[in-house]
């Protein structure tokens, strides 16, 4: 059977190339339009950490101390909040962060000094994101105390200074002061770059930064604080810092906190922790409102901050837009196909041939010139893909076509051809026989 | 030509007419709509910065410490002067499309309650004003005396320079000149107004925000160091800024170059704009492909029908239909069947475009556009048909005495 209909679509197929053509060509390029932002999408919206973001979470306190203040908690935290929280040590891990820029020269490297994004954090930052190491390892609690003088550098940064070498116990000069490397990170680029996504709700939709690459060097809190007490970048401040007020004193939020919970009693209980400690920040004059606290989890977090760049998704609306008028053509045009035989189906019912057998001939048909779409699908997806990668957008460099996608652009195709084979399908399946007989 | 017999004909395909008549409605629908929304592309893209964008370029120095901010200004400031072309260098905090804006709420009282918008603060030294090429429009140029040492992130009670934009927004209605507003303790008073002035991220918070800038007049020190203006004629502009690329590594050798925001501002601009000129070439991308597929389709199955209607058509000529008949009964049918498309059509428009104004921050769709769309699709159907047509009315009425 299965080679009779083959032999019968392929001979269908042939007797009118053109058309043939134009309706592989209208699925193919529907299919590669909607492939290409699906796959961007699909990179965009994933799991950065698929393995335990279920157990990551993202603690907020309100620190305003007027009563009047946004009434969702600041994307950041006070110095003091983060450390009272953080310090308490009541989640499996947690990580303070905060950003700055230093400068950095390596000694023994002739390149000119450079800006480097420094990302200060305490030691669990590693383990607690699975962050790989090419050479040596993260810093351990004891260096967070001892202000150790220590810096795990990017793959890139180790790359540009140092060849891809093994750098662990080399020296960089940051600002005024020496660091010794411990770590070089290997090929790491979560996708976004989620410990770093804040303030999403006020980009109105141009997100594409969150999906850039990681830091180049990432030191102690403490250490970074030493090297350089000015040097973070705060999110926003809810009155005007004094002049001589430190970022640790000032009324500016500037640090996230992240925490590890394995189990949903510690999220619950860390959810009751985080509301006491606003409570009794209140409760000694500190904090206005005791009620705005959060505890969203990584991928709460990143939803919240519509982290899918907004053109992103209008790219997708658009092509499948594109990909449904190439659907209504198909149909229109297979329509005509099948109905211009109805001369030969009469011949074929008359013959015995069963409904369902002509609309199973009908729908392999479709299905074949579906097949042949998607090809010419993949191809264009490649297409567009490369083409996104050209484009001065942050997450260029991580956009390719996985197997999944690549399964789902043959899905994709065949199941749009059936879906517009269907109905001229089934028309062509009702001809009765004697009419058709007799027309001819 | 009779529409009657046209009618009844298509009565009897009314799958395949319905077929055409979506695939038109929905290419109407993302047509209106991706026409506006590069529309909006192409507007945002062409806002006026009110700066002399052609002559001018910034250069930014980072790493340096902030003692050293004084000698690092002297040091620049008289170092880029003598770069032949140069009409002249100043301290400034950010430049339009250079991004770093210095963003802060303001209230039009001292007691923090009349809130009047998120707003960008410009910290200008002497010789900035008039180095950007605001046009005044009213009140005056700042005067020496009135530039001020920067305490915070501006100084702490200054005269300032409101884009118009701003003014209408936080006086409406009112002579904004010697108007007063607070960032918290720090005040300002407008003395002048000018035509505009972009953010430096323009359209950062929603479109109607782009110019809400002020200009402060503002000491170099410290505080306010490492960004400078250059302005050149715009023939000598690049070369000026190469050689001032090249200068700074031995002006400030301590001081590391930001190279990506050391530019002329027109490549700033082109920068930033560049992911919206992506798009809007994505979505005419978009719509000629959609426009074909659209057309292909017609024509293939107007040549079907036409191949189907042979005999009669072959009837119609034996009896004393002139080809032009033929034609234009095919023009008809089309014009018919997308005419249909283009009415519901634009229903579809028009609720894509409450979709889109709810999830994007989209004005409402302007009417005309509807008819527009229509228009263009029907240009197209009448072009898409005129193939298969002229076979129709090439067919000779011999054909009528054949069978088949």
């Amino acid at each position: 059977m299965f080679g009779y209909y083959l032999d019968l679509a392929l001979r269908s197929l042939k007797r009118n190339k053109v058309l043939t053509a134009l309706m592989v060509l209208a699925i193919a390029v529907g299919i590669g339009a909607s492939m290409t932002t699906l796959t961007v999408m699909h990179l965009l919206s994933g799991d950065p950490l698929p393995t335990r973001s279920g157990t990551l979470f993202f603690p907020q306190v309100d620190p305003n101390p007027y009563p009047d203040g946004p009434s969702l908690p600041y994307d950041m935290m006070d110095y003091r909040s983060a450390m009272d929280l953080w310090s308490a040590h009541r989640a499996d891990r947690q990580a303070l962060i905060a950003h700055g820029q230093l400068k950095l020269i390596a000694p023994q490297v002739n390149l000119p000094p450079l800006m480097a994004q420094v990302l200060s954090t305490t030691s669990e930052f590693f383990p607690m994101f699975e962050v790989p190491f090419r050479y040596g390892h993260g810093w351990s609690a004891q260096d967070d105390a001892s202000r150790a003088r220590v810096a795990v550098i990017s793959s890139d940064l180790n790359n540009k200074l140092f060849n891809g070498a093994d750098s662990v116990g080399r020296t960089l000069r940051l600002k005024n002061s020496d660091v010794r490397i411990v770590g070089v990170l290997g090929a790491w680029r979560p996708s976004p770059q989620f410990y770093d996504v804040a303030g999403g709700r006020f980009d109105d939709g141009q997100t594409g930064d969150f999906y850039g690459r990681p830091e180049d060097v990432f030191l102690p809190l403490n250490s970074s604080s030493d090297i350089n007490p000015v040097g973070f970048n705060f999110f926003t401040c809810w009155s005007m810092p004094q002049s001589d007020a430190t970022l640790q004193t000032s009324p500016c939020v500037w640090m996230t906190l992240w925490v590890e919970l394995d189990s949903a009693a510690k999220v619950r209980s860390y959810r009751q922790f985080v509301a006491d400690y606003a409570a009794q920040q209140k409760s000694v004059g500190r904090f206005a409102r005791a009620d705005n606290t959060q505890l969203r989890s990584l991928m709460g977090w990143l939803d919240f901050n519509h982290v899918v760049p907004s053109d992103v998704r209008l790219q997708m609306w658009v092509a499948f837009a594109f990909l449904l008028i190439c659907l209504f053509n198909t149909v229109g045009l297979l329509l005509a196909k099948f109905l211009r035989r109805s001369g030969e189906i009469g011949v074929r019912r008359a013959l015995g041939a069963s409904r369902a057998a002509i609309m199973a001939q009908c729908l392999f048909e479709a299905g074949l010139i579906g097949l042949l779409g998607g090809i010419g699908g993949l191809l264009l997806t490649l297409l567009g893909l490369w083409l996104v990668r050209r484009q001065p957008v942050a997450y260029a460099d991580l956009v390719h076509l996985d197997a999944a996608m690549f399964l789902a652009t043959f899905a994709l195709a065949v199941a749009t051809s059936l879906l517009a084979g269907l109905l001229p399908a089934i028309r062509a399946s009702r001809m009765a026989p004697g009419l058709q007989l007799k027309m001819t | 030509m009779q529409i009657r017999p046209v009618l009844s004909a298509l009565r009897k395909h009314r799958v395949a007419t319905l077929l055409i008549a979506m695939e038109i409605a929905l290419a109407c629908a993302v047509l209106c709509n991706a026409c506006f929304l590069i529309a909006n592309r192409v507007q945002q893209i062409q806002i006026h910065s009110g700066v002399d964008e052609r002559a001018l370029a910034a250069i930014k120095l980072t790493g340096f410490d902030e003692k050293d901010g004084v000698d690092l200004n002297a040091r620049v400031l008289s170092g880029l002067a003598t770069i032949p072309g140069m009409r002249s260098v100043s301290v400034i905090n950010a430049v339009p499309f250079g991004g770093s804006p210095n963003n802060a709420g303001i209230t039009t009282d001292a007691a923090g309650k009349q809130f009047a918008g998120v707003v960008n603060f410009y910290t200008g030294g002497p010789g900035s004003f008039k180095a950007l090429g605001l046009r005044l429009i009213a009140g005056r140029a700042p005067h020496d005396g009135d530039y001020q040492p920067v305490v915070h992130f501006v100084p702490d009670d200054a005269l300032v320079w409101v884009s118009q934009s701003l003014a209408e927004h936080a006086w409406p209605g009112v002579d904004p000149i010697g108007k007063e507003f607070w960032v918290g303790r720090p005040h300002f008073r407008v003395a002048g107004v000018v035509a505009n002035l972009a953010r430096p991220s323009p359209g950062e918070g929603g479109p109607s925000t782009i110019e809400w800038s002020v200009f402060v007049p503002s000491l170099p020190g410290a505080h306010f160091a490492g960004t400078y203006l250059l302005r050149a004629s715009s023939e000598e502009l690049p070369r000026a800024l190469r050689d001032a690329r090249v200068a700074i590594a031995k002006i400030a050798p301590d001081a590391v170059l930001d190279t990506t925001a050391s530019q002329s501002v027109a490549s700033l601009r082109e920068t930033f704009f560049q992911q919206d000129r992506a798009m809007a070439g994505i979505l005419l991308g978009v719509i000629a492909a959609m426009l074909l597929v659209t057309a292909l389709g017609i024509v293939g199955l107007a040549s079907f029908w036409v191949q189907q209607r042979r005999r009669q058509i072959g009837i119609r000529r034996a009896l004393g239909a002139s080809r032009g008949d033929i034609l234009s009964y095919f023009q008809t049918e089309n014009f018919l069947i997308v005419t249909f498309g283009i009415v519901l059509g634009m229903l579809l428009a028009y609720a894509l475009n409450l979709v889109l104004m709810q999830h994007y921050e989209l004005p409402r769709l302007p009417l005309y556009y509807l008819p527009i769309g229509g228009l263009v699709l029907w240009g197209l159907g009448q072009l898409a048909v005129l193939g298969p047509a002229l076979r129709a009315a090439a067919v000779p009425p011999v054909v009528a005495t054949r069978s088949v």
